[in-house]
């Protein structure tokens, strides 16, 4: 799909809601170096959210949404939990069908664009919960992974059930007092971003929101390799503020606490070797168009 | 007037003619073949311009799904890949269908209790599916062999829910399923049942249509909700989803889709009607005993029907074609004249008879049986025998009764 292909009749336009007379005016479907910079200037591909207020997940889906390099071509996959509540305001496709198999969702929606689509771009990008992804999915996340599914999955970790009311969940830290955990959780975290590395993932980025250059950059690589290459994961700390016991203002807070070097979101990145070679490429391209566009800047100036 | 973008007519990629379905159905010439069930399957799909089919070995489909494996590697279809689980490879279908393909898939006994959660989300997401059911038991202790308990299940998904005699009406209903799923006002998943092994695994002549002849292929853009491909812009279906509001309108819009789905599985009737010339067969409606059954039941009540009139015992028949949509009008008309209805099933609880006694006046005059379950055959005698015992007829012992 191109931006022209969202067009209003003349004759509706002014019964349309407003907020889709601003997506066919100023959202950045098709703009090739579109990012988290677009905020603030362009219409975001999300609208309002019903997620609690000052709630990080609801940043991570603003810098996900305007960082995705093809949304005019690419689909997406939720599952039962928080992010389902904010899907319906998304402007690009998107499924919702049950808790936890998103990955299956994915293999068999990516199958069939391939089918439909030959040698056209249709991106699939997975985003679900730590509970979808490591509890009840657990087994197909990874055999997606196995069977090297060429889409992204991201997981947004907010290390319990939060949409449930804040039960124990695989991602929850060892010793957290929680619902269903009411001695403190009893093992550890599930360690997924080895997992999915040695289960054929491609690109495996551990990380907080914070940052939207950086969720910008993790999530143009994740999409391009897995476009190219294979299967890429995307592990985010997304805190649940409310059952952490913190104020809507914290979150920002609680994520850079979290990153620190020692701590268990400090960044870490696994990226295959023909994932590298295919990044090299990419920023070569990026270069030379950067290079280009100054030159017929220079060229006009003078 | 032609429809410039018709592809009747034109080739596919193997070399398969686009046909009229009705044409290729009704008119083209048939070849008779001698076959087993699952291969007769594989022939159905060569035909039917599949995009994509999933696998999972369960007994006993996986020689079915296995052969549609070779019609990939053939290139009749577009994908195909085995999934991990029952659940997964569902949801796989899901998947694809909410992408636009035509899918195909095939499942059994545990294997659809595994995968039921995805059937009421196939019908809600108005999916048209097609999975084929080889019945078998589900109870533990663990059996492989064939029972249609697992048929109850699926009766209230939202599904269309077809019962195969024949190896016939498998190929037949498998190319003419999608003709009916696939309309805009129906757009429903198909659950085409078999019973297991007495179908898949016995050979019979099923006369086939042309091989270079195949189905239009399925158009998702005739689909009463969006195909998720960013072909067509997205739009925002709802203001909040529903599981966020605990309030009227939630619960009303909820249940007005819920009806919804129901309204295009009584809408399915007409289609139904049309393709399979009627949603049930009936003969001798005016005997005084029926029977009135579904599956390979109907060739058992058929064959004791046989052997009733050697016996100066004359009785009728009823094969129902479709459980979803439900032939209610269709039953009460032909057993209208009826005494005596017997219900001869393959499963312990009788789900058939107790549709029928929910559907027809007097419903005293249903006996729910003869019932067989756990793998056994159904000889005609014991349908017999069980008329025979309601109509006060000195009948044989049959072995094992100890009578």
């Amino acid at each position: 799909m191109s931006k022209e292909r969202i067009q209003i009749s003349e004759d509706l336009y002014d019964i349309m809601p407003s907020d889709y007379q601003d997506l066919v005016k100023s959202a950045t479907y098709g703009k090739e170096d579109r990012g988290w910079k677009d905020i603030g200037t362009s219409k975001e591909l999300i609208e309002q959210h019903s997620l609690c207020a000052g709630c990080p997940e609801s940043m991570a889906f603003r810098y996900i949404l305007a960082s995705l390099p093809n949304p005019e071509d690419t689909v997406m996959v939720g599952s039962t939990g928080c992010t389902s509540l904010v899907f319906p305001m998304v402007a690009v496709h998107n499924i919702h069908s049950l808790f936890g198999n998103q990955n299956a969702i994915a293999s068999g929606l990516k199958r069939a664009l391939s089918v439909r689509f030959p040698g056209r771009v249709k991106d699939v990008v997975v985003l679900a919960g730590d509970g979808a992804t490591v509890d009840i999915g657990l087994d197909m996340t990874l055999q997606a992974w196995f069977r090297q599914e060429k889409f992204t999955t991201i997981c947004f970790d907010n290390e319990l059930y939060a949409n449930t009311g804040g039960q124990e969940s695989g991602l929850m830290q060892k010793g957290f007092v929680a619902k269903m955990a009411p001695v403190g959780k009893l093992f550890d975290k599930v360690r997924l971003p080895e997992i999915a590395r040695e289960s054929g993932c491609h690109y495996v980025v551990n990380c907080t929101v914070s940052k939207p250059s950086l969720v910008e950059k993790v999530i143009r690589n994740a999409v391009h390799i897995a476009r190219e290459i294979g299967p890429t994961y995307l592990q985010l700390y997304t805190p649940c503020i409310l059952e952490i016991g913190k104020n809507s203002m914290e979150g920002l807070q609680e994520m850079r606490d979290s990153e620190k070097p020692t701590e268990r979101f400090a960044y870490k990145e696994y990226v295959s070797e023909p994932a590298k070679q295919l990044l090299a490429e990419l920023a070569a391209k990026d270069k030379e168009r950067k290079a280009a566009a100054k030159q017929l800047a220079g060229q006009v100036s003078a | 007037m032609a429809d410039i973008h018709s592809v009747i007519g034109t080739k596919n990629k193997k070399g398969q003619t686009y046909t009229d379905t009705w044409k290729l159905m009704n008119e083209a010439p048939r070849t008779p073949s001698f076959y087993t069930g699952s291969e007769v399957i594989k022939e159905a799909l060569r035909r039917a311009s599949c995009d994509v089919m999933i696998a999972y070995p369960i007994t006993p489909q996986s020689e079915a799904a296995a052969l549609i494996g070779e019609l990939f590697a053939e290139g009749y279809i577009g994908d195909y890949f085995r999934g991990e689980s029952e659940f997964a490879v569902m949801s796989q279908c899901a998947g694809a269908a909410f992408g636009g393909a035509r899918v195909f898939t095939t499942t059994a006994g545990p294997g659809t209790m595994r995968a039921m959660e995805n059937f009421p989300m196939w019908s809600g997401a108005r999916l048209p599916i097609q999975m084929i059911v080889t019945c078998r038991g589900i109870n533990s202790p663990l059996s492989i062999q064939p029972d249609t308990l697992e048929i109850a299940y699926l009766l209230n998904t939202g599904m269309l829910v077809w019962h195969a005699e024949t190896a016939q009406d498998f190929f037949d209903w498998i190319l003419k399923g999608y003709m009916v799923s696939e309309e805009p006002d129906v757009h429903l998943p198909l659950a085409l049942c078999c019973d297991g092994f007495f179908v898949t695994h016995t050979k019979d002549v099923v006369n086939l249509t042309p091989a270079d002849m195949c189905l239009p292929p399925y158009d998702p853009y005739r689909s009463p909700v969006p195909c998720m491909d960013m072909e067509c812009p997205p739009v925002r279906m709802m203001r909040d989803p529903f599981v966020m509001k605990s309030n009227y309108i939630s619960y009303a819009t909820h249940a007005s889709w819920q009806q919804e789905i129901w309204a295009a599985v009584e809408r399915s009737r007409k289609h139904s009607i049309h393709w399979l010339n009627g949603l049930i067969d009936a003969e001798n409606t005016d005997a005084e005993i029926m029977i009135v059954a579904s599956g390979t039941a109907v060739s058992q009540g058929r064959e004791a029907i046989r052997l009733l009139e050697d016996e100066g015992v004359r009785c009728g028949l009823v094969k129902v074609k479709t459980l979803r949509p439900w032939p209610e009008e269709e039953i009460r008309e032909a057993t209208k004249n009826a005494k005596h209805i017997f219900v001869p099933e393959f499963n312990v609880t009788g789900w058939l008879a107790k549709e029928i006694k929910a559907t027809i006046p007097n419903p005293e005059r249903v006996h729910a049986g003869p019932r067989v379950c756990g793998g056994m055959t159904m000889p005609p005698e014991i349908i017999v025998s069980e008329i025979k015992t309601a109509l006060g007829m000195k009948t044989f012992s049959l072995a094992g009764r100890g009578s």
